[in-house]
């Protein structure tokens, strides 16, 4: 278990995965290879498969065919390396423990099966909890926290486990401002760490702005790489279909709503030709 | 003070008194995780299902309690292999064989002559009737449930809260579900001396659902729990001894008296504090 990392963050390689629940796949036949530290956005229609990607390269779903390389090893061999802030955590709230309880979970992977946490691992908590902002409420019962707030003990808890990759599905759909804006800090900071980085999002503008890559997923791959050569129209008439409207002035409008078990809020992105 | 003393004169009611705070302390602890994790049907059924255990056991004339762990070792098992890739729901298979395990084991405690003596012993429990041995194995099960627990505490502290996490982690999660089971099955096995089978979910989630109230970490709530159960046992079986009642009863009823002074009254979120 205890395998000695590389010390450059770690570069990911997906070749040829196809990914399911029951009955056909979700993901077909995906492959693209994201290099040393970057930030990519994740963006394609609902249903497109950016949630099943993530759990897959997780290890939370199985893969059917094809395989995931970090540090050029195969997915597994790495325990401590890849964290994961799933769209809506599914844990009881009420469960009883302390939001720093549940960062310090984080450091768990770091840790023998017998061993406690020692002060290096509190430092650590304590300074997950500094960056996401929510260091007052470390004491308090995870019942007591705000949908935002809930949102960045997860955060602080990825950042926790100081992962080599960070996955984040959807961290920006269905918070507050104050949280939104500490995500964004947070993805600076992994920059400064040199963190790969994956995010889905629905926020097209958002991807365009402050990511390295997008990666436009629709079931597969439909085109990856920088930003101004991805959100083509061509490209994007093919993830989106039938949502997206062609304005005269030569814009293109994606209007793409959010998963329905979220709140129903319409995010319209105006993407200039 | 004369009143305190005066029972522990006998040997059984000792016996008796060591055997109830074991058990009383034993299904504090695991009860807590039954109340987070939401098992306490499971825990019930557990209990009615090592009835033919005992009951074999008994027709044989061997160890009741060997008989009953044997039992309830087998119907953990059983619950898991009905209800794996979700063909049945779990408390579907559940409930299927923890009502087919006691109506075996009626069934078998009815061809016994002395059946209604010896039934209320095994449904309601029998702390005096305690045995030196009973209570070397008593002890003997409850330092491995601890120590299990307490080697275990993290990894059943991460399935029990966030499954993605512990499948992120590669915890052998299914291993330590089954491993969780186990030791439900053991501590309810010895709480049968106590409190029976009919009444040994009691002791599972009452203390460790006070303690729920009164704290807001695992551990202390353990330790809470821990406490709440061996004072309802004490002050249970002092009350079964002077009212001349039966002894699982005197120590549950206890236990739910503690669990209606907290939900009413403590100060993180009594039902009356929240409407002052």
């Amino acid at each position: 278990m205890e395998k000695k990392l590389p010390q450059e963050p770690a570069r990911l390689e997906i070749e040829n995965i196809s990914v399911g629940y029951n009955g056909t796949p979700v993901l077909q036949d995906v492959t693209f290879h994201i290099p040393h530290g970057a930030r990519v956005a994740v963006v394609g229609p609902n249903g497109a498969g950016k949630s099943t990607l993530f759990k897959a390269l997780v290890g939370l779903l199985p893969l059917r065919t094809g395989q995931i390389f970090i540090h050029e090893m195969a997915l597994g061999h790495h325990l401590d390396c890849v964290a994961y802030v799933p769209q809506r955590s599914e844990v009881d709230w009420k469960f009883p423990v302390t939001v720093s309880d549940v960062v310090m979970m984080g450091r768990f992977g770091h840790l023998n099966w017998l061993q406690a946490p020692g002060r290096g691992d509190r430092q650590v908590v304590q300074t997950s909890l500094q960056q996401m902002g929510i260091a007052d409420l470390s004491d308090r019962s995870i019942s007591d926290l705000s949908g935002g707030q809930q949102q960045r003990v997860f955060l602080a808890r990825a950042l926790a486990q100081q992962p080599h990759i960070f996955l984040m599905d959807e961290p920006f759909t269905g918070v507050d401002a104050s949280t939104q804006e500490a995500t964004l800090q947070l993805l600076d900071h992994l920059r400064k760490q040199n963190v790969t980085v994956l995010i889905s999002t629905h926020d097209l503008s958002l991807a365009a702005a402050r990511f390295d890559a997008i990666l436009l997923l629709n079931k597969r791959v439909l085109a990856f790489g920088p930003p101004q050569e991805v959100l083509t129209p061509d490209n994007l008439r093919q993830a989106y279909g039938t949502h997206v409207l062609d304005m005269e002035n030569g814009t293109l409008l994606v209007d793409d709503c959010c998963p329905p078990e979220k709140d129903q809020l319409h995010n319209s992105h105006a993407e200039t030709q | 003070m004369n009143w305190l003393l005066e029972p522990l004169q006998y040997a059984f009611m000792q016996r008796g008194l060591l055997a109830a705070l074991l058990v009383g302390i034993l299904c504090a602890i695991m009860g807590t995780y039954v109340v987070i994790r939401g098992m306490a049907f499971l825990g019930d059924a557990m209990a009615h299902a090592i009835l033919p255990g005992v009951a074999i056991a008994y027709l044989l004339q061997g160890n009741l309690l060997l008989g009953a762990l044997f039992a309830a070792i087998l119907i953990a098992l059983g619950i898991g292999i009905f209800s794996r890739g979700g063909i049945i729901k779990e408390d579907t298979s559940i409930g299927i064989l923890f009502a087919a395990a006691l109506a075996l084991g009626v069934a078998l405690i009815s061809s016994i002559q002395t059946y209604a003596v010896d039934l209320s012993h095994i449904l309601f429990g029998n702390v005096l009737g305690v045995s030196p041995s009973d209570l070397w194995l008593t002890a003997g099960l409850g330092l491995c449930i601890l120590l299990v627990v307490a080697v275990n505490f993290k990894q059943f502290m991460v399935i029990s809260f966030d499954p993605v996490l512990a499948a992120t982690l590669r915890l052998p999660a299914e291993v330590l579900r089954n491993l969780m089971l186990l030791l439900l099955a053991v501590t309810v096995v010895v709480s049968l001396q106590t409190v029976g089978v009919s009444l040994a979910v009691a002791l599972l989630i009452t203390p460790a659902a006070s303690a729920y109230l009164l704290t807001r970490r695992l551990f202390p709530m353990m330790l809470v729990s821990a406490l709440i159960g061996a004072v309802s046992s004490l002050v249970g079986l002092y009350l079964s001894y002077y009212l001349n009642i039966v002894s699982g009863s005197a120590i549950v009823l206890t236990a739910t008296v503690i669990f209606i002074m907290v939900f009413l009254f403590n100060t993180r979120q009594g039902a009356l504090r929240h409407r002052a």
